[in-house]
């Protein structure tokens, strides 16, 4: 099955980028595709690559972008959403790209299953 | 982080976009709006849902000259009139529908008559059928 993903919450106040982590490797563990993640409301934040948590904790945005490098995912981060909150060129992580709203419209287009992580 | 092409010619899907929170609060009525306007490039079918405090943001005269915030509420207008363009053009095959639903208008002591754009009611079981026979529901 292909799936879409949809990630509502930054990495730290909610749990909900780690949930989405581990739903993604688990699916493509079991052989599903994920081609597309999408980041949108405070969710852009798991993109900011000054990010940097305490060494004995998860490190979100390292993760995610390890997870895109190694299975090729598609990680999209909202323009206008990430713009508000600071996330521009010079402070995206590696493995994210910005792009505008249509991404998250044709990821639910193109998707057996949309999946959205959030409150 | 290469950029996936996904195969979209000729999709045609149900779009269930729910509005759960208080206009003002939080940032996700804004945001959410900002997708439903994408999503009408596309020609998909959407349903416009309110819900739980999401109903208070349809409500009419939005004032927020004290709060030193954005009043957004014209936007819904030009939901509107996407709307009412996808129900009159032969041309656009999209179906729109803005639903509030009817147990959390009346817990909030609101009627039709104090939304400021046109709605259709519906009770919270037949909006889990429509959210039953959607293909993608996204909200905030």
């Amino acid at each position: 099955m292909k799936f879409g993903i949809l990630i509502n919450e930054g990495p730290f106040t909610h749990q909900a980028s780690d949930t989405a982590y581990h739903f993604t490797k688990a699916a493509l563990e079991k052989g599903h595709e994920v081609p597309r993640v999408f980041f949108y409301y405070d969710g852009v934040n798991n993109a900011n690559k000054f990010s940097a948590p305490q060494a004995d904790d998860r490190n979100l945005v390292k993760l995610w972008g390890e997870l895109a490098a190694e299975k090729n995912v598609d990680l999209v981060v909202c323009v206008a959403a990430g713009l508000r909150r600071g996330i521009d060129d010079d402070s995206l992580a590696d493995g994210f790209r910005i792009s505008g709203l249509g991404q998250l419209v044709e990821a639910g287009m193109g998707c057996d299953r949309l999946m959205m992580f959030g409150d | 982080m290469a950029e996936y092409e996904f195969d979209t010619e000729g999709v045609k899907k149900t779009f269930t976009f729910m509005n759960r929170k208080a206009p003002y609060g939080t940032v996700y009525a804004l945001e959410v709006l900002e997708t439903v306007l994408i999503s009408a490039a596309f020609e998909q079918h959407a349903n416009i849902v309110f819900v739980d405090d999401g109903v208070y943001q349809l409500k009419a005269g939005h004032d927020t000259s004290e709060i030193g915030m954005k009043n957004f509420s014209p936007t819904f207008g030009i939901i509107e009139m996407e709307k009412e363009d996808a129900d009159e053009d032969e041309d656009i095959d999209m179906v729109w529908r803005i639903l509030v639903e009817k147990e959390s208008m009346e817990a909030r002591g609101l009627t039709e008559d104090d939304f400021k754009v046109e709605i259709e009611v519906v009770s919270a079981a037949e909006l889990a059928d429509i959210l039953d026979a959607s293909d993608c529901v996204i909200g905030g």
